[in-house]
């Protein structure tokens, strides 16, 4: 475990200090427990892929960095979670504060159906609190052109959203996700939903995000993973047990469990 | 190969009970059919413009109509509504919120229950509590009545449709930093909203055609009234009380209430199933 | 091994855009507002949720109250005795519990057949193209108000009743000779409210029944089918075994709709206190003796039996209601 740390660290350690660091995180339902122990640092821009098996706790992962974990019944966390140094489990923190600051886009396309295309992308801008509230229609379009989407939308921005295909949707719950302007981006299995051509978007669009934001992109996809993250963290039976720098990975993995996932022997 | 006998009896007890359940079916649509052609008969003739301005005449007098009662049962829906639509929607996103604790299971068990309650117990219940005491009938008294029979229709549909809004996008509200309450009032709620309306038209069809929870609520008033503290008149009890009355004028008065009474029933009803056709609730999957 | 693929166009696009808007850093703090609208949100739905069991109770304990002058009055007697007199104020309503008893025993046994079947033919049956149609026919008749099936039976029932059938069973058929359906043709009759509500609860029963037949799954048929049973013998195999008590639950439903059916029984059943095993004979349920002399009592304790009345209608068709819908819910889990 202690090299286990030591290497995550050193080998994943960027210039700028990281965004979220993950310290003995565990987190389960009820009686089951999905993650155990997990410390990994996230970097600022810097995209860190969680690889692993169904079942690994891969997304429960994700889902406490922004503490959607906690909104299915009978969820539990414990140990710390520090965004930009503070402890989002503090005892001070808001749920619903924490999540202004942590975009998330989900496995399937999830505009809001009764809403137009400029609705969804604003949807978050709107309830911002009162002083950090953008301009509107700027923000719209920044966002949507951050997604790669403004230029195919811009003519029909007041058309439904489900109007759209569903990788458009899904690029659309990006742009969604970063016109509040968040801190880190978590992608939740983004492509698992699309076909070839949208995923190959898809991943573009992530990949142009490192010069933006911390991003953390979980993915049943190892060439995904390979694709598109400069780190690569590996969970196993809900523990981390590898992470690197995604070349030294996919090339030279430390724990023979990692080197049998990523040459296919097993998941 | 030759068919045997009891082949051949096989096949043929087979067709005679497909034709037994063919005949019960158009047995089971002859009643409808039977009402439906009746009103048209005596009731259509009747209905023109005087029985939706004129207020009732005395017998002998011609030309009157049930302005008072249309208006009245109008009032009384609106009362109602006021009363169990956002009793049934609130209860509605609370099962569906709470799947199956233990609260949430006997709600839903006794919604089903105060449905099947017969309307006339409702009706000498809200006599008990809101004329006896107050010693006179009223509007306000009939509209309540009624409001409490939407609540159990509004509470399930509303429940149904919230849970067809996907998992998906509750979590993409929360995500983006939507508060529990703004997430079920700008996110659920909007999106199964045509699901929703669907079972409050369902419910407001239903009790605009009650008569019995009325009769000693809101009684009934040969005058105009749009006060909710008098007793009001409503198209079934209109009809009720033409209809077992001695005057084949006031039968003729009833038909035609009974005409409009249906027209709106069924508009109402049939207004639910277009909200339900028009794509609500479209998730992504 | 996988090597990253190249990346190339969008990249230089975005990453220009990105420069263009400096972003301060923000904090997590603890908000403001939320939380007590979170709590309100909770505590409205909770409420509303919690006034459907306290409704029923609020009816239970109010109807118990109000009938509770005339059941200590006369005890269990209340429905034993015939007596129904204002004068000497003495109430017992055997007559009415005779008479919801029959007519709703009555229509059950008209309506359950017809429903069954014309489930059957819709769900096993029917052409594809009808069965939207002829079910949205047979589900229309629970939308049409019970005072309209009244005035109906009222004017055309009823006459035929009178004129036709009634004369045709007795004399013509000879079941005269029975006391079921023997005495004078009024019209007005326990015969007349049971076909009437036999009318009125088919759509719930048939209703019950489709969803039901629905729900048995494609193997039980096919397995059936597989054995080389004809249709009707994989229906009566198959089928009708796996839904029979979700049909029962519907069936009882129906009796629930029927104990309590108030208009349509009160315009044609004549409205008379007492016990005639004749079907043509008139007669009372308890929901219409309290529908037409509740506006016309006067003595307290004529209004407290009304109330009793009511009371034992409110228990019956409780238990009713419940044992229906835990067999319906039965079979729903039963077929999952």
């Amino acid at each position: 475990m202690a090299t286990i740390e030591a290497r995550a660290l050193g080998a994943a350690a960027p210039a700028t200090p990281p965004r979220v660091r993950a310290g003995r995180l565990s987190a389960g339902f009820g009686p089951v427990t999905a993650i155990r122990d997990i410390t990994l640092d996230i970097a600022d821009r810097h995209i860190t892929a969680i690889i692993g098996p169904s079942g690994c706790g891969k997304s429960t992962f994700l889902r406490a960095l922004n503490r959607m974990h906690e909104t299915v019944p009978r969820a539990w966390a414990r140990g710390t979670v520090l965004l930009d140094e503070h402890d989002i489990y503090a005892d001070d923190v808001d749920a619903v504060a924490v999540r202004r600051l942590v975009g998330m886009v989900f496995q399937r396309p999830t505009a809001f159906p009764t809403m137009s295309i400029r609705q969804n992308v604003a949807a978050g801008l709107r309830i911002a609190p009162r002083e950090e509230r953008q301009h509107e229609e700027e923000a719209v379009e920044h966002a949507l052109r951050r997604a790669a989407l403004w230029d195919e939308v811009k003519d029909r921005l007041d058309d439904s959203a489900l109007a759209l295909s569903g990788g458009q949707q899904q690029r659309l719950c990006i742009a969604r996700a970063l016109a509040i302007e968040p801190e880190i981006l978590l992608l939740d299995e983004p492509t698992a939903s699309l076909d070839p051509i949208s995923t190959e978007k898809v991943e573009q669009l992530v990949h142009t995000l490192r010069e933006q934001v911390a991003v953390v992109i979980v993915t049943h996809n190892m060439q995904q993973a390979a694709r598109v993250s400069d780190t690569t963290a590996f969970f196993l039976s809900g523990e981390l047990v590898e992470v690197a720098p995604t070349r030294t990975m996919f090339t030279h993995p430390a724990d023979e469990r990692t080197e049998a996932y990523i040459t296919g022997r097993f998941g | 190969m030759k068919a045997t006998r009891l082949q051949l009896r096989r096949k043929l007890t087979g067709r005679i009970m497909g034709a037994l359940a063919y005949l019960a079916a158009a047995a089971a649509v002859l009643p409808l059919l039977l009402v439906f052609g009746y009103l048209l008969l005596k009731g259509a003739s009747s209905v023109n413009l005087d029985f939706f301005l004129h207020m009732p005449r005395p017998v002998g007098v011609p030309g009157g109509g049930m302005a008072n009662a249309i208006i009245g049962t109008l009032m009384l829906v609106g009362v109602a509504s006021l009363l169990g639509v956002p009793i049934g929607i609130g209860a509605g996103m609370y099962l569906a919120e709470h799947g199956n604790a233990p609260l949430a299971t006997s709600v839903r068990f006794l919604a089903d229950v105060l449905n099947g309650l017969p309307s006339i117990v409702i009706g000498i219940f809200a006599w008990q509590l809101l004329v006896r005491p107050v010693g006179h009938f009223s509007a306000a008294a009939g509209g309540i009545a009624l409001g409490l029979m939407m609540i159990p229709t509004v509470t399930r549909t509303t429940e149904e449709m919230v849970l067809t809004v996907p998992t998906a996008l509750r979590e993409a509200a929360l995500a983006l930093g939507y508060a529990r309450w703004r997430t079920a009032l700008r996110i659920v709620l909007p999106t199964a909203l045509g699901g929703v309306i669907t079972g409050v038209l369902i419910a407001v069809a239903r009790v605009a055609g009650e008569t019995a929870p009325l009769l000693f609520t809101s009684l009934g008033n040969q005058f105009w009234s749009v006060s909710l503290t008098q007793p009001i008149s409503a198209i079934p009890l209109q009809v009720f009380n033409y209809a077992i009355s001695a005057y084949d004028e006031l039968h003729a008065q009833a038909w035609a209430g009974a005409v409009v009474l249906i027209a709106l029933v069924l508009v109402i009803s049939l207004g639910a199933r277009a909200v339900v056709g028009r794509g609500f609730a479209r998730g992504n999957d | 091994m996988v090597d990253p693929l190249p990346h190339t166009g969008l990249a230089g696009r975005a990453a220009e855009v990105a420069t263009a808007r400096p972003r301060p850093r923000r904090r997590v703090v603890r908000l403001q507002g939320h939380r007590a609208a979170d709590r309100a949100y909770s505590v409205l739905t909770t409420a509303a949720a919690a006034a459907v069991p306290l409704l029923l109770l609020v009816i239970a304990v109010v109807v118990t109250m109000g009938a509770w002058p005339a059941l200590r009055q006369f005890g269990l007697g209340f429905l034993t005795s015939s007596d129904w007199d204002p004068v000497r104020n003495v109430y017992g309503v055997a007559p009415a519990i005779y008479g919801t008893l029959v007519t709703s025993f009555l229509a059950l046994l008209i309506a359950t057949p017809l429903a069954v079947g014309a489930a059957v033919f819709l769900t096993e049956y029917s052409p594809e193209w009808l069965r939207r149609p002829a079910a949205f026919l047979i589900d229309l008749l629970a939308a049409i108000p019970s005072v309209i099936f009244g005035l109906w039976a009222i004017f055309v029932l009823v006459p035929i009743l009178r004129e036709h059938v009634m004369p045709f069973l007795r004399d013509t058929l000879g079941l005269g000779a029975t006391p079921f359906f023997s005495g004078p043709a009024y019209g007005p009759s326990l015969l007349a409210a049971s076909l009437i509500l036999a009318v009125m609860i088919l759509p719930y029963i048939s209703a019950v029944s489709r969803e039901v037949l629905a729900a048995v799954p494609r193997s039980q048929r096919e397995a059936a089918l597989a054995l080389g049973a004809t249709q009707w013998e994989m229906i009566r195999s198959a089928v009708i075994p796996f839904a029979r008590s979700g049909i029962l639950g519907g069936v009882i439903l129906g009796l629930g709709r029927a104990l309590g059916e108030t208009m349509a029984v009160t315009m044609v059943i004549g409205n008379r206190q007492e016990i005639s095993a004749s079907l043509f004979a008139p007669g009372y349920t308890l929901a219409s003796a309290i529908a037409n002399q509740f506006s016309e009592a006067t003595g307290d304790l004529q209004l407290s039996a009304l109330m009793a009345a009511g009371f034992v209608l409110f228990v019956v068709t409780l238990i009713v209601n419940a044992g229906a819908r835990w067999l319906v819910w039965r079979t729903g889990r039963l077929a999952r």
